[in-house]
């Protein structure tokens, strides 16, 4: 099997080494892929749109419907994360810790449980305590990771950045708190059914600008026609549209990362986890 | 021989992708464990993405965010060229596909989780092996 699959590969790769005789050079411009549309996003992209960052300019307006359905699909990947491995039975051994004493208690059980709060402490059986110096950094760190990431959202339309990347940024920093904590101190912090609701709110903001758009009487995702609706310098709506549908997408793209790291690590039970 | 190396000098971006689809391709068709073939899956995406990325470059051209676009010296007035600007097509194109790499990734953890909750492995004979038990069971 190995040697049969390391045929197959080496014969597609000499396929492919084959093909690439007839393609353009290494940074060659008047290669086909540079010279139909692409000439047309460059030069009249700023004039169409009034937003100097290309990409953003071609992934929320030119190819905004792409980019919707792609929010769908990380929604939809979240949705299937969940649906796939939640796990809502209870344990039936449960594991306290007495806060002032650090005594650990062991109910076999299932029925009985102890009250948690003050004195008592939810545990794993294999909960290690995490390590200060790691705590303290992660804690300096989160919310400057935090305030980047809004930041990379915001100024998409002006530097590198969106919507896709300030929303994985946003998202990395749930996950470094779950890391340097445990999971139980972020599902604390986030609350599930906030996230859930906040993954499905992500796609609703793109969709329900596209709606507004076409309720103003323009196509779907025509964000000329919010002019009306919004103060200021009409002359920047396209720009402010777009600023709308990528808060969207960082929204989304920060609870289907977070639903998705929750899930896995804790095979659906939201313990401990890793 | 000596054809060949100019050859491949100029269109070198092509062959490191070809190299890195060949390794992914390789990992997903002869491992055995469901991860290993994930982490293949993932290295043949990133040669898609990387020859996606390559085709978009433009020689002396500068990333695709235009200069002066609101105020400074000759705003608006000056024409914008397109060779002075990399392609963002290719740019945007790969964006939404690393998102749906990682959408994909997501999913394909979450079932191997699952398969390892019902099996306890992920070896691909073993789970062969558990599956024909299963069948002849029944």
């Amino acid at each position: 099997m190995r040697f049969l699959g390391f045929i197959i590969v080496c014969l597609t790769g000499a396929l492919l080494l084959y093909g690439t005789g007839e393609f353009p050079d290494w940074g060659d411009p008047d290669s086909p892929a540079s010279t139909h549309l692409s000439n047309h996003y460059i030069e009249k992209a700023i004039e169409e749109t009034q937003v100097p960052n290309l990409v953003t300019a071609v992934l929320a307006d030119y190819r905004g419907f792409d980019t919707m359905f792609e929010t769908a699909v990380v929604f939809c990947a979240g949705l299937a994360c969940f649906l796939l491995l939640r796990d809502f039975s209870q344990k039936k051994e449960r594991f306290y810790r007495h806060t002032p004493t650090g005594v650990i208690l062991h109910v076999k059980d299932s029925k009985k449980t102890l009250k948690v709060g003050k004195e008592f402490e939810h545990m794993d059986k294999d909960w290690v305590p995490s390590d200060l110096i790691i705590k303290t950094v992660c804690r300096i760190l989160i919310p400057f990771i935090q305030i980047y990431a809004l930041y990379v959202v915001a100024h998409g339309d002006f530097s590198p950045g969106g919507g896709f990347q300030g929303g994985v940024i946003f998202g990395s920093s749930l996950i470094l708190l779950a890391i340097s904590y445990d999971l139980k101190t972020l599902v604390r912090r986030v609350n599930e059914k906030v996230i859930g609701i906040f993954a499905a709110l992500g796609v609703l903001i793109y969709v329900g600008i596209g709606v507004i758009c076409m309720s103003m009487g323009g196509n779907f995702l025509d964000y000329s026609k919010l002019a009306p609706l919004v103060p200021g310098d009409p002359h920047h709506i396209r720009a402010l549209g777009m600023l709308g549908v990528e808060i969207g997408v960082g929204i989304a793209v920060t609870a289907a990362m977070a639903i998705i790291y929750i899930n896995i690590v804790s095979e659906g039970r939201h313990d401990e986890g890793l | 021989m000596t054809d060949l190396l100019p050859l491949i000098v100029a269109k070198y971006n092509y062959w490191l992708y070809v190299i890195l689809m060949m390794i992914g391709l390789y990992a997903m068709i002869a491992k055995n464990n469901l991860i290993k073939k994930l982490v293949g899956m993932n290295i043949f995406q990133t040669a898609i993405i990387l020859f996606y990325v390559s085709i978009g470059y433009k020689t002396d051209a500068t990333i695709p965010i235009i200069q002066n676009a609101h105020g400074g010296q000759g705003a608006h007035s000056a024409v914008i060229h397109a060779a002075d600007y990399i392609n963002p097509l290719p740019h945007v194109l790969m964006l939404t596909a690393i998102v749906v790499s990682v959408a994909t990734f997501g999913v394909a953890m979450a079932l191997a989780v699952r398969i390892y909750q019902r099996y306890q492995t992920l070896e691909e004979d073993e789970l062969r092996m558990r599956l024909a038990d299963i069948g002849l069971e029944e």
